[in-house]
């Protein structure tokens, strides 16, 4: 337990691809048991930290620690450990094609539990049924809707029911009324499962609408972060420009 | 410095080529290591068995008959020249015990899986698959590279036995049915002059040419970036490397066998 009561911390930060930094000495805790949604341009390098929480990215630089503890020098077999906490839903779903509904989202039941089949599809079907999805099982993810497929990761994502999910982008591409059924997909399964929740979005209502707390990533930093309404009566005009969607201001847009 | 320019460029070429080889033995001593650890994962392992050694049988049945055929034709003529066509049997299956079974075998299953082992990994790795089996506590190395590698060091010498099998038939097809020569000579000859050695060595290569080209397959596609265009950079760079890699080690492996 640490005693910020944050569950996850990235200390200073640093991370470059070739010769194009991405993140510059970035600071953030997330605290437990809330959801934290991270605002910021497109390809600002908000996946990229949030890839460096579990270990799919190390820093150049800088700390990661999961309950206080460093994750950067783990190696793959340690990091299994930390992994098994969280749920991860990435932009694109990222659902193994070669597997239908059923079996992706019993993969990580049949690979970390020792559940028989039986409680195995039943649990399946359970998470299908909280993503509003009931009766897809033997879809192939091809067959099925982008939107579709999101839900899908996301019964993945919490079939384990993890202390920490991590949602990449979950609304982007989707059309109004299917993101805001995932914002409430988010939030209702914040509140189910009680979980911490970190989300990634450049979708400002959303953003204000699932977060307890929100964090602005610019050029690397997070340069704010605070409650819905503390951002919203931030002075900083990055921040201002960014959660109006201005294109005259600070950031620099073409 | 204009002059320093092709250096630069050839230099650049090597480091980079050390750093992709420092790479691929990196990920041979991970598949390595996770082979060790439980779980061991045997039903991926039959289904990689499946794909590289049945699905190959009918390409390794053509190679090994059409080569065997063509071996007979071709030496016959040689040899009728100074009447030495009763070795037709012998040479041919020499050369394809020792060498053409395994290095004919070993680069059509590279063109036919390794390339399939880069694609599937590498559209894994653009579309996120390999990342969430990260995300999942699943190693991927072990969950994807290790069933392909074992797999295809398995099948490859049976494949290869197969191919030399079938070659043997289709030289003695062309040699005996076609050509004339007597039946029993054919076949003494091929006693007479063919150890054992021959073809557990051929075989022992073919194991390692299928540790090659699965390696080389996996190592691509593990490592694949740029969406679409980049699994189908990774798909061809897997055969071509491949190939090399199963035709330069060849000579290295004869060399220290025979």
């Amino acid at each position: 337990m640490s005693e910020t009561g944050n569950i996850i911390e990235l200390k200073d930060v640093y991370k470059s691809f070739g010769a194009q930094q991405v993140l510059k000495g970035l600071n953030l805790g997330i605290p437990r048991g809330q959801t934290t949604v991270i605002i910021g341009r497109s390809g600002g390098g908000k996946s990229v930290m949030l890839k460096h929480m579990i270990g799919l990215i190390k820093p150049n630089q800088g700390e990661v620690l999961v309950d206080g503890i460093n994750i950067v020098r783990m190696s793959d077999h340690q990091l299994n450990g930390v992994r098994r906490r969280f749920g991860m839903l990435f932009q694109e779903a990222a659902l193994f094609d070669s597997m239908n509904v059923q079996d992706n989202v019993a993969f990580p039941l049949r690979e970390h539990t020792k559940l028989p089949e039986r409680q195995v599809l039943n649990l399946v079907s359970e998470k299908l049924g909280m993503v509003g999805l009931p009766g897809v099982e033997h879809k192939m993810p091809s067959e099925l809707s982008g939107g579709m497929r999101k839900r899908v990761g996301l019964a993945r994502a919490i079939a384990l029911e993890p202390e920490i999910i991590l949602y990449d982008e979950p609304t982007t591409g989707l059309d109004p009324p299917l993101s805001a059924a995932i914002n409430r997909l988010i939030a209702e399964t914040q509140q189910k499962l009680g979980v911490t929740s970190v989300v990634i979005s450049h979708d400002i209502e959303g953003a204000f609408l699932v977060g307890q707390n929100i964090a602005m990533l610019y050029q690397g930093k997070i340069i704010a972060q605070g409650s819905p309404q503390e951002i919203r009566d931030s002075s900083d005009e990055v921040v201002q420009q960014f959660i109006h969607g201005r294109a005259e201001g600070p950031i620099e847009v073409i | 410095m204009g002059w320093l320019r092709p250096m630069e460029m050839v230099g650049g070429k090597f480091l980079h080529w050390l750093e992709e080889a420092g790479e691929l033995l990196l990920l041979f001593l991970q598949s390595v290591l996770w082979m060790m650890r439980p779980p061991f994962r045997l039903q991926l392992l039959f289904k990689q068995m499946e794909f590289v050694g049945v699905g190959s049988l009918g390409v390794t049945i053509l190679t090994g008959a059409f080569t065997g055929g063509v071996f007979a034709l071709q030496s016959y003529h040689g040899f009728s020249l100074f009447g030495a066509e009763s070795l037709v049997g012998s040479t041919v299956a020499l050369a394809l015990t020792r060498e053409l079974g395994p290095v004919l075998t070993s680069l059509m299953v590279t063109g036919r899986a390794g390339s399939a082992m880069a694609a599937e990994l590498g559209t894994m790795r653009v579309t996120e698959q390999i990342d969430a089996l990260y995300v999942m506590a699943v190693n991927p190395v072990q969950y994807l590279v290790v069933p392909r590698i074992l797999a295809s060091v398995a099948m490859l010498p049976v494949l290869t036995i197969i191919a030399d099998f079938v070659g043997i038939v289709g030289a003695y097809v062309v040699g005996v049915g076609l050509l004339g020569i007597n039946h029993g000579i054919f076949i003494s000859k091929i006693i007479e002059y063919m150890d054992f050695s021959d073809i557990s060595m051929g075989l022992v290569k073919a194991a390692f040419f299928g540790l090659i080209l699965s390696l080389v397959g996996c190592f691509k596609g593990f490592y694949t970036s740029g969406g679409a265009e980049g699994v189908g950079r990774a798909t061809t760079r897997a055969v071509v490397l491949g190939s090399v890699l199963i035709l330069a080690s060849d000579y290295v492996l004869t060399a220290m066998m025979f």
